[in-house]
């Protein structure tokens, strides 16, 4: 696959389930390089002047097109920032998926933070899948830090998918959404933290317009002596309605801090937020039990389920 | 063959021992339906969880098939042969019906062969497969779906604890024709329900009536049931519904 060490390619695989070149535009980049691109009729994509990121814009009315972005990082100490700018035209439905993959087994810390901008025209729909991954057993630390943000035009509607399931040392995330009237957001998170692992994500939504909705749901599990903090912070300046929901799977010496928060700023805005922490229940493990599995299984499949 | 053999169990309350089995005994044979039934608090679910080895026992043992079982702990006697039905089934945030029938079968489950458990429990396959183990389902279709789980292990002693807790009497209906099936197809494994239910009690070959840890009579469903009538222990179900 283009230029990718094997390392690299099964990094692509674990953060955009590639297992070949993709059949729409693409973006991909490795250690800092441009090491393949694709162009389609509708969907182009272009490096910025500064060489610090790419513009990728998408013709009003394309539908049922893709565009994959993944980033590799197998070099140890590597750091880089890159913006990635998403103009995606009036009534489009397009899926892009996005993703990075770090594999250190160096000593010095590698960094990737990407920070993504969608700019959604009206009565655009995007569904958006984003996976972080990293492996390697130096001492080097896997960090990423991804920003996005998201301005959405009237009527578009913005999926959110975005997982972290392994190997990623350290991570601050930070979205932030503003929604015009009738545009909807719907964000599912999905962490799991292991070793000493420390992440935070952060959630502002502005809901602007009359009649926009978001939904932002995160799960997670903290294990051994990992730290999560998940802030999530919506708004409400128009008749609209919001709800956000933090469900979190406690083990070992894992610590859990859950703020959700709301403000309500028009006498229509309907806001609600739900937030809940707490080891496997003793009962869901022996059901499992009951039907043959030993206990670490049973506890391999609930989590398994609860980060799906 | 389940024996139980001398068993004792207590739990502490206000630095108390109190017990809920009192020196027990009882075989429950291959080929057989019985149903235990008591008064609340009689330690009948205690007994049931005894079995499965949720609970551990003060004394006693107990035997499936000669061996030694006491020891074991609840995925080791799952995996010799029992099975359980908990009172109030366990909901599960992201594990969907399929999960839980290829779990308990065992290996890869088709829809064809899911759908059969399911229908068997009057559930369309079409509508329940995908569906979360969550809050959306609700006491009586947790139920069925618990019923399937058991289905699909097909073991050799299935230990149901008071299935018709909590369903609507639609469900139960329904519930007590799976039993009459089951009772129909059992060959040489065993079922122990744990019932206030008339209906129930009915279709067993044996009853065993449980006060205070102790067993107080056993027989047939007519020997025992006139003995129970006119006692709060069973429920007979509304006429005009049955």
């Amino acid at each position: 696959m283009l230029e990718l060490d094997a390392i690299q390619k099964r990094l692509i695989e674990e953060v955009a389930d590639l297992h070949a070149v993709p059949s729409g535009a693409y973006n991909f980049r490795a250690n800092g390089k441009l090491a393949g691109r694709s162009t389609t009729a509708n969907i182009d994509i272009v490096s910025k002047e500064n060489g610090r990121g790419i513009d990728i814009r998408i013709k009003p009315g394309t539908k049922n097109e893709s565009v994959h972005i993944p980033v590799v990082l197998s070099a140890s100490g590597l750091k880089e920032t890159v913006y990635n700018d998403f103009y995606v035209g009036a009534d489009c439905d397009v899926v892009i998926v996005a993703g990075c993959g770090i594999d250190n087994c160096g000593s010095q810390d590698s960094q990737h933070d990407g920070v993504h901008r969608f700019y959604l025209g009206k009565n655009a729909r995007v569904r958006y899948v984003e996976k972080h991954y990293g492996s390697g057993d130096g001492e080097g630390q896997r960090i990423l830090n991804p920003v996005t943000e998201v301005y959405q035009d009237e009527g578009s509607s913005m999926e959110m998918e975005m997982e972290q399931i392994k190997g990623v040392d350290s991570t601050r995330r930070l979205t932030l959404a503003q929604l015009q009237a009738g545009a909807r957001l719907v964000v599912k998170e999905r962490l799991m933290t292991h070793g000493s692992q420390e992440a935070v994500s952060d959630y502002q939504v502005n809901l602007d317009g009359a009649g926009a909705t978001a939904d932002v749901v995160s799960r997670s599990v903290a294990r051994d002596h990992s730290t999560q903090t998940f802030n999530a912070r919506i708004t409400g300046n128009a008749p609209c309605s919001g709800h956000t929901e933090c469900d979190s799977i406690i083990m070992d010496q894992g610590r859990i801090l859950a703020i959700p928060s709301l403000e309500a700023n028009h006498v229509d805005a309907m806001l609600v937020h739900e937030a809940a922490i707490g080891k496997i229940a003793g009962d869901q493990l022996i059901k499992l039990m009951t039907l043959g599995l030993t206990e670490a299984e049973a506890e391999e499949q609930i989590i398994n389920g609860f980060l799906r | 063959m389940l024996e139980i053999q001398d068993l004792s169990f207590a739990v502490t309350e206000d630095k108390r021992e109190k017990e809920i089995i009192h020196n027990l005994n009882l075989t429950i044979p291959d080929g057989k339906f019985v149903v235990i039934t008591g008064p609340n608090g009689s330690g009948k679910s205690t007994l049931a969880r005894l079995i499965m080895g949720i609970e551990k026992p003060l004394a006693g043992r107990l035997l499936l098939d000669g061996q030694d079982i006491t020891p074991l702990d609840v995925t080791q006697r799952a995996r010799l042969g029992v099975s359980f039905a908990f009172q109030q089934p366990v909901r599960f945030k992201g594990i969907r019906v399929h999960d839980l029938l290829r779990l308990a079968a065992g290996r890869n489950l088709s829809v064809s062969a899911a759908c059969e458990y399911l229908s068997e429990v009057g559930l369309c396959a079409r509508d329940y497969i995908e569906r979360e183990i969550n809050s959306s389902l609700s006491g009586g279709e947790l139920k069925r779906i618990e019923i399937a789980t058991l289905l699909a292990r097909r073991t050799r002693l299935s230990v149901f604890d008071e299935p018709e807790a909590g369903i609507d009497l639609w469900s139960f209906q329904n519930l007590i024709r799976i039993f009459e099936k089951m009772r129909s197809e059992i060959l040489d494994s065993s079922i122990v329900i744990i019932s206030h239910q008339e209906r129930i009690l009915q279709i067993a070959d044996e009853i065993v009536v449980l006060s205070q840890g102790q067993i107080t009579s056993q027989g047939s469903p007519q020997e025992i049931l006139p003995e129970l009538m006119g006692q709060t222990v069973p429920m007979s179900i509304c006429e005009k519904l049955q």
